[in-house]
């Protein structure tokens, strides 16, 4: 039995029950539907928007980040007053604001393999918007194990993908995807960066493709991956197929429930710079602003990209971005002592592992990288 | 001669290159002209056994190659071969 709607809701959905594919009765089915939407950034952002304006009837949101200054670029759902609040108690106050009819749930934690079944358990469909390797073959092999579709989306600088895996009825993420690319290889957005309205049309789409499901009209994307290049405002479907040696949806699977997925991809579950190389490798802003009185000729390297240096720059430093330092290491003398920083400590970390096997023992990752010198040490730099 | 398109996390790879123009008439030729010409880009397609990376996914036109003849996959004059990234951005 589908749920009625008021004369309110009538009025609300007014647009929605004109469409003949909707009507009365696709209304309620979406105010009787229940979606799970993991991440509240920048696909979640305009995805829980839509979900929630559309008159789903019960939005679960997951994410246990806070509102950061950064995030409001393209997180179009906060706000400058939302600054340091929790993201779902942000999040879900705009959504009733937009639409008060709904239920919004909120689960203020990090999706893991211990919580993601007991999550997951009330929702019809999972929305994937998040932001690292991990969680993204989590929420597959959630909804592979559970039999509900995940609604697909994925964003790097003015790249985007989306797709609907639904292992019912299609191939799953990990028939296009088996294993995760190797730690380090693939920048993520804290890193590269990504076009602010880049998540806008990723995540509309996403939204579009879960009212699809939940209406039972139209083709949907499962089967086919779409592409989006903003660049050349290009978009391309290519088709996918059902791996039959899929380890989680094929014939034989080899994986029947949920693993150690930060082990699986060799990094953690989240997209904050890390910053760290460890403490035998680390050095601070403030000891590296006391280590350069004393050896002024100290050099520093940096490995971010040269349009990075207009932001921000440490007088003295040479740049080797991190795509080239492998092929330049013949630049630097595993005699001197060497300082490799970037914007927050990721990239240098990498840049350090690859001096670390070629044998180089002198060098010292800049804990934090640039914006920590900048909160530390010379406040006149900008913190991006 | 058919062209390569490199998405845009390879692109640092080939100096900034959004696509390559390269003579080949199968698959293999292709990426190996890539790789020749931008060495960098090496070790984001093939492991160290020179094989491609499970994550590298490569499609003709519509067709992800494994569901052609693989890396033997005949190209014409004018083809595309299309590079699908793993990202993870969101």
């Amino acid at each position: 039995m589908l749920p009625e709607l008021s004369h309110k809701e009538i009025h609300r959905y007014s647009r929605h029950l004109l469409i003949p594919d909707v009507g009365l009765e696709g209304q309620k089915k979406l105010k009787a539907a229940a979606v799970l939407i993991v991440g509240t950034g920048g696909l979640g952002s305009p995805v829980a928007l839509y979900l929630a304006a559309a008159g789903v009837g019960r939005i679960g949101l997951v994410d246990y980040d806070v509102v950061d200054f950064s995030n409001l670029q393209r997180q179009v759902i906060h706000g400058e007053s939302r600054l340091g609040d929790l993201k779902v108690h942000s999040a879900r106050e705009r959504m009733l604001d937009i639409n008060p009819e709904i239920q919004v749930d909120v689960y203020n934690e990090v999706i893991n393999s211990e919580n993601a079944f007991r999550i997951a358990e009330p929702y019809d469909i999972i929305v994937d918007g998040t932001d690292n390797f991990p969680t993204r073959y989590l929420v597959n092999d959630l909804c592979v194990l559970t039999g509900k579709p995940n609604v697909y989306g994925s964003i790097f600088r003015f790249d985007g993908q989306a797709s609907v895996f639904d292992a019912e009825s299609g191939p799953c993420y990990r028939c296009l995807f088996p294993e995760p690319p190797p730690p380090g290889l693939v920048p993520s957005c804290a890193e590269g960066g990504v076009l602010g309205v880049l998540p806008g049309t990723i995540g509309s789409i996403q939204a579009t493709e879960t009212l699809k499901i939940i209406l039972g009209i139209g083709e949907t994307l499962v089967g086919r991956l779409l592409l989006y290049d903003a660049l050349d405002l290009s978009f391309q479907t290519v088709k996918l197929h059902k791996n039959p040696k899929c380890k989680v949806c094929g014939e034989h699977p080899e994986i029947t429930g949920l693993i150690d997925y930060e082990a699986f991809c060799g990094v953690p579950a989240h997209d904050h710079d890390e910053g760290s190389a460890g403490d035998e490798w680390d050095i601070t802003a403030s000891q590296l602003s006391s280590r350069l009185k004393e050896h002024p000729e100290l050099r520093l390297i940096d490995v971010r990209e040269p349009h990075e240096r207009e932001i921000s720059n440490l007088e003295g430093s040479e740049l080797i971005p991190l795509g080239q330092f492998a092929a330049r290491l013949n630049e630097l003398d595993s005699a001197e002592e060497l300082v490799i920083f970037c914007k927050a400590g990721t990239r240098s970390t990498r840049a350090l592992e690859i001096l670390a096997s070629a044998g180089f023992k002198k060098v010292k990752n800049l804990k934090g990288g640039i914006n920590a010198w900048a909160i530390d040490v010379d406040p006149s730099l900008p913190i991006y | 001669m058919p062209t390569l398109k490199i998405p845009t996390p390879l692109r640092p790879y080939a100096e900034g290159q959004s696509t390559l123009t390269l003579p080949g008439e199968v698959v293999e030729e292709i990426l190996e002209g890539a790789v020749e010409t931008y060495p960098l880009l090496k070790k984001h397609l093939f492991n160290d056994e020179g094989k491609l990376r499970p994550f590298v996914n490569l499609f003709l036109g519509e067709e992800n190659v494994n569901q052609l003849e693989g890396l033997k996959t005949p190209l014409s004059d004018g083809d595309t071969l299309l590079i699908i990234p793993s990202i993870a951005g969101g």
